[in-house]
């Protein structure tokens, strides 16, 4: 593709901040980039990345708390920030499109779909029949089908991959020259988003636009982006030609992105010696059965005739997409839901069944740390009243024993003694997440059921948290039932794999096995889909 | 400024709490002896709210009028709280039966405007002040156990209180330790304009004729006997009503600025 | 008829069957609380009945007689209930204490006049409401959009019946520009729809607000501006329908205090209907009005929720046809 002299959008030294009564809190700081006509930049980063921020600043869309502090964006020369809201109006639809992520309410639930693809072209200037005739050409581009009937359908009738091109035959209607796509695929699976992106690039292309890509998904930036920005805590830490950046990535945190791509194709990690897999298992799991389902609401069973063991002092990890019944079956184990039928061995005793008194004792043994750290955790109480809760529930110790068990159990998950008394909102996600496992460990259980304890972390604040549940369970001998939707994390933990759809269990075994000789088809199409970045 | 506004609000609370508990302080004008000469006077230096039609100080019978007022107010609030935080926690914890039927009768509770309610209370018990803050109390009921059980089952469900009944924590302790410190906020900011409402629905049993019957000075009757002298009289019906219509803004402006401050937690 | 349109059909009847089932057991819920209070809890009816205005009138043996066989009183709760709920099925809720007449009649000729100053306050109400959320939300003046925020909670917080005193004064006989009291025709309704639908305006404009603040958080809007949009037309095509949705769901409780908001102004106004009727039933303890009344408004209540429920899915697309 030809590279112009000039680009067509110039970032320079852009500083943002967030104003809130508790102070600023810095947006991004010193981002810049250029742009050249029919480039595809991608930006890359997680959340609070800085990756929206930018975003909505090239649409004049920021919050109201935000504050520009600094630098210039221009386009085609034309300086962008300080305009006014009636010449942002002519910018935005026209020069800059605008493609969101679709979380089910980019479009306006009560209008229909045709309607809201014309009114993007009506309200710059179009007379409404021509926009009528050109909006169903756009479907069509975007490979819908039926656009007659599609256009006169409502948003919810549509599927997330179907109303996701709606989007982006928005975006670009009026033909800008410049197309920003905020996370277009996050709420896709994998074989719509490649037709999605596939749609993106073609139009892009065809009309010569260059295309600002944001993703928080490293394979999707490297495949389809000529050039990637890398953002971190607001700022940029690594930028360059995709195939650069694959091979040699010069930044830790795109280091480890890499690594936690689900491409890596790292081996299964754990070693378990011939001694250890005789051990007789911890927890015996066989023929669990459970269904929500009413004679007013019908449906399928959440969880279906599901079945595997977890390994003494070892890791057994359930994976599945959401709504897989992983999450069920975890809560079934904890006694949070009365299962329909099966059994469930703990040390061979069988859990099903046992009364709440029966539970109690039993919640010694068995812990559990939640997914999202953020609200596992009183935010009222200091951390030495959530830690010491379990201990008071059973009175063990005096007041004084108990704090000092605190003290030690927060020692051990390396949280600074120092924050004993503070409450949870000053500490950060990574260590919350520490609190709680601190406070799973508080009654020295034997099994720890861990819900997708990662998903709410970033990428190296994940390894950090892996090492430490590593060492814990060297030092501790502690089993754990691993949930998690995230194949890498897995490889890196399990001993045991139990891969689960639809509320069964699709397949089970060793982790090597699973990972390096898959059988079902579900299970090859999971890790299949992870394949695929082009060997540049 | 909305500093201000609340200050201002708190003061006219407490302005009114203090003529319902010490009028004599405030006033030093018999409430009930009128001199009949001075009937129908224009508020002026010596009868600030003016005179009635007998004569007697206005502004010396709103101000013991309140104490009438508040407490039937205040006595309709505490039941109706006391109620509501009752069944509401029992309806939204052990849920079950005892919720679906509790929730059954606020549901029908809630099809009957709260006043007509009160008023069908009042026509088997009587009337009179006590009577009327019954009434009202019973009628606000349903509100109070809707807003706990609401809170309640929202709170239940939240991560961090299935993690404490997950470490073996007992029911009535979770409830104690994490679920209704959570639920007091909304339930302090409910009470705050449920009173609002309670002066309403009070004064508006009094302007009926149900409440106490004269000479008492309670505010609604005070804006019922005016009305007979409307047309000359403006103050008679004008500056009790003001008095009413002013506790009941404060009382409002209380609520938002508790229902502000609770932004911290959610 | 094809499959899918039988089967459409089906779900269809099966809905509304369900919904007017539960109609049905809100309206004999309420009358059974209403005869709870009314019937069950007092220790004597009679005596409260007869009991005229808080006088001791001499009663007539006669009269006692004949009430007390009119209502069975002297049976057990039970078969009392029994037998007032299998009147009330006949429409049959007693007869007045006071003038004699059969409670259900009395209350279906006093219903017109108040339905009519009830649509006319709910129309204006609905004008002032939305009028006012809308110029909030549009308006760049800042001080501007302040005050219009403020004037839901001030109006709210008015009492009627001191309100309508007020505008009694003013425009009636201050400046003569309606009559003070009475039923007929267009001028004598200004002052009372006026009354009861500040406070409802009120409630409205509050909700919409809300709803609309709710509206606006949501991803769409976003979207919509990046389209190229100005904000009265995000706010005007977009944002005002998808905010009323939630403000049809509260249509039963506003009709609710539509009429118990009629019972002060049709007093204060001297206006013939339900709420005039309600107060003197009351003043008089003239139970079975009292009843009568009572269950009057669940119906209104429950055929109102109804309404909406039929109205819901034109809103709403979300929702599927009915």
């Amino acid at each position: 593709m030809s590279v112009q002299a000039t680009p067509l959008l110039q970032v320079s030294n852009l500083h943002i901040d967030y104003h809130s009564a508790q102070g600023d809190v810095p947006g991004v700081t010193g981002i810049s980039f250029e742009l050249h006509a029919g480039e595809v930049l991608a930006i890359v980063g997680e959340s609070g990345s800085g990756k929206s921020t930018t975003a909505a600043a090239l649409v004049g869309l920021l919050a109201e708390s935000a504050r520009v502090r600094g630098g210039s964006i221009r386009l085609d020369g034309r300086e962008l920030l300080g305009l006014g809201e009636r010449q942002w109006q002519q910018v935005r639809g026209v020069r800059i499109g605008f493609v969101p992520q679709d979380p089910g309410l980019s479009l306006d639930p009560v209008k229909r779909v045709g309607a809201q693809l014309v009114e993007a072209m009506t309200v710059h200037g179009l007379p409404r029949a021509v926009a009528r005739d050109r909006s169903l050409g756009l479907l069509r581009e975007v490979g819908l089908p039926a656009v007659e009937q599609l256009a006169r359908r409502y948003p919810h009738e549509l599927s997330g991959g179907m109303r996701q091109r709606v989007l982006v035959a928005m975006g670009l209607a009026n033909r800008p020259a410049l197309v920003i796509a905020d996370e277009p695929t996050s709420a896709l699976d994998v074989n719509v988003q490649r037709q999605v992106l596939d749609c993106l690039q073609g139009l892009a292309q065809e009309r010569q636009a260059a295309v600002i890509l944001i993703t928080h998904d490293l394979d999707v930036a490297l495949q389809r982006a000529d050039r990637v920005l890398v953002m971190h805590r607001g700022r940029v830490v690594e930028s360059g030609a995709a195939a650069q950046v694959l091979r040699q990535p010069r930044h830790a945190y795109t280091r480890a992105l890499l690594a936690a791509a689900p491409s890596a194709q790292a081996a299964c990690v754990r070693q378990r010696s011939p001694a250890q897999w005789a051990l007789a298992p911890i927890l015996e799991v066989s023929g669990l059965h459970k269904s929500f389902a009413t004679w007013r609401q019908p449906g399928p069973p959440a969880v279906d005739d599901v079945s595997f063991e977890v390994p003494r002092g070892g890791t057994t990890s359930l994976v599945g997409a959401s709504g897989s019944g992983k999450s069920t079956t975890a809560r079934l184990l904890l006694g949070l839901e009365r299962a329909d039928g099966g059994s469930v061995r703990f040390n061979g005793r069988e859990l099903l069944g046992a009364s709440r008194r029966d539970w109690r004792e039993l919640r010694r043994q068995i812990q559990v740390v939640y997914q999202n750290p953020y609200a596992s955790l009183n935010p009222r109480l200091s951390l030495a009243q959530i830690i010491s809760e379990p201990l008071q529930a059973f009175a063990v110790g005096t007041a004084a024993t108990r704090r000092q068990r605190v003290a030690d159990l927060l020692a051990q998950v390396h949280v600074p003694a120092t924050l004993i008394d503070n409450r949870p909102d000053s500490l950060s996600g990574g260590q919350r997440q520490r609190v709680a496992i601190a406070r799973a460990l508080a009654l020295e259980p034997e099994l720890v059921v861990l819900d997708e304890p990662l998903s709410a972390l970033d990428v190296l604040v994940q390894q950090q948290i892996l090492e430490l549940l590593d060492e814990l369970q060297q030092r501790l001998g502690l089993s754990y039932l691993f949930i998690s939707h995230d194949l890498a994390v897995v490889r890196r933990i399990s001993d045991r794999v139990v891969v689960m759809q639809g509320g069964r269990v699709v397949e089970q075994g060793v982790c090597e096995e699973v990972f390096s000789r898959p059988v079902h088809g579900f299970t090859q199409g999971l890790l299949g889909a992870a394949v695929g970045v082009p060997q540049l | 400024m909305k500093r201000l506004f609340l200050v201002l609000a708190i003061a006219i609370l407490l302005t009114a709490v203090g003529w319902a508990l010490w009028p004599g302080l405030f006033s030093h004008a018999d409430p009930l002896l009128g001199v009949p000469t001075q009937a129908l006077q224009a508020p002026g230096a010596q009868h600030w709210f003016g005179t009635d039609q007998l004569g007697r100080d206005l502004y010396s019978r709103t101000v013991y009028g309140a104490g009438l007022s508040l407490r039937a107010t205040l006595l309709a609030v505490l039941i109706a709280l006391a109620s509501g935080i009752v069944l509401g926690v029992l309806s939204g914890f052990f849920g079950g039966w005892l919720d679906a039927g509790l929730m059954r009768l606020v549901e029908v509770l809630m099809a009957v405007p709260a006043l007509l309610l009160a008023m069908a209370v009042i026509t088997v018990l009587g009337f009179g002040t006590l009577n009327i803050a019954l009434a009202v109390g019973l009628s606000a009921v349903a509100s109070f156990a809707r807003l706990v059980r609401g809170e309640v089952l929202r709170w239940r469900v939240s991560t961090f209180v299935e993690a404490a009944s997950a470490c073996a924590v007992r029911p009535w302790t979770v409830i104690a330790r994490h679920i209704l410190p959570p639920v007091a906020g909304p339930v302090l900011a409910l009470a705050a304009l449920e009173f609002g409402s309670a002066v309403l629905a009070v004064s508006a049993l009094s302007f009926l004729g149900f409440g106490a019957p004269p000479p008492q000075p309670e505010w609604g009757l005070l804006v019922a006997e005016g009305r007979n002298y409307m047309v000359t009289a403006w103050w008679y019906t004008g500056l009790p009503g003001l008095v009413v219509a002013a506790v009941v803004i404060a009382a409002n402006q209380l609520a938002r600025a508790l229902q502000a401050r609770q932004g911290v937690y959610r | 008829m094809t499959r899918l349109a039988q089967r459409a059909l089906a779900s269809a009847v099966r809905y509304w069957l369900g919904r007017l089932a539960q109609a049905g057991v809100v309206l004999w819920a309420a009358f059974s609380v209403s005869f709870v209070i009314l019937y069950a809890l007092p220790s004597d009816p009679v005596s409260i009945m007869l009991n005229q205005s808080g006088e001791q009138t001499s009663v007539d043996a006669a009269q006692v007689a004949r009430l007390r066989a009119e209502y069975h009183l002297d049976q057990p709760v039970i078969v009392q209930y029994g037998l007032a709920l299998e009147r009330a099925l006949h429409l049959d809720f007693g007869h007045s204490i006071q003038t004699g007449q059969p409670v259900a009649g009395a209350l279906l000729q006093a219903l017109p006049a108040t339905a009519q100053l009830a649509f006319a306050a709910l129309a204006l109400a609905l004008l002032l409401g939305v009028g006012l959320a809308l110029i909030a939300s549009l308006t760049r003046v800042a001080w501007l959009r302040d005050a219009l925020l403020g004037v839901p909670a001030l109006a709210v917080s008015l009492p009627t019946f001191w309100l309508g005193l007020l505008l009694l004064q003013g425009f009636s006989f201050g400046l003569h520009w309606f009559p003070a009291m009475g039923n007929r025709g267009l001028p004598a309704l200004v002052l009372p729809a006026l009354t009861l639908a500040i406070p409802t305006a009120a409630i409205i404009a509050q909700v919409l607000l809300r709803s609309m603040a709710t509206v606006q958080r949501q991803p769409f809007v976003e979207a919509l501006r990046a389209k190229g949009l100005g904000w009265p037309r995000v706010v005007c095509r977009h944002i005002l329908h998808n905010a009323l949705i939630p403000v049809l769901s509260l249509a039963g409780v506003i009709v609710g205090s539509l009429l118990a908001g009629s019972v002060v102004t049709e007093t204060v106004f001297s206006r013939q209907g339900v709420g005039r009727l309600a107060q003197a039933a009351v003043s008089v303890q003239d139970i079975p009005m009292v009843q009568g009344v009572v269950v009057l408004a669940a119906v209104i209540f429950v055929l109102v929720n109804l309404l909406v429920d039929a109205l819901y899915p034109w809103l709403d697309p979300r929702l599927g046809k009915r």
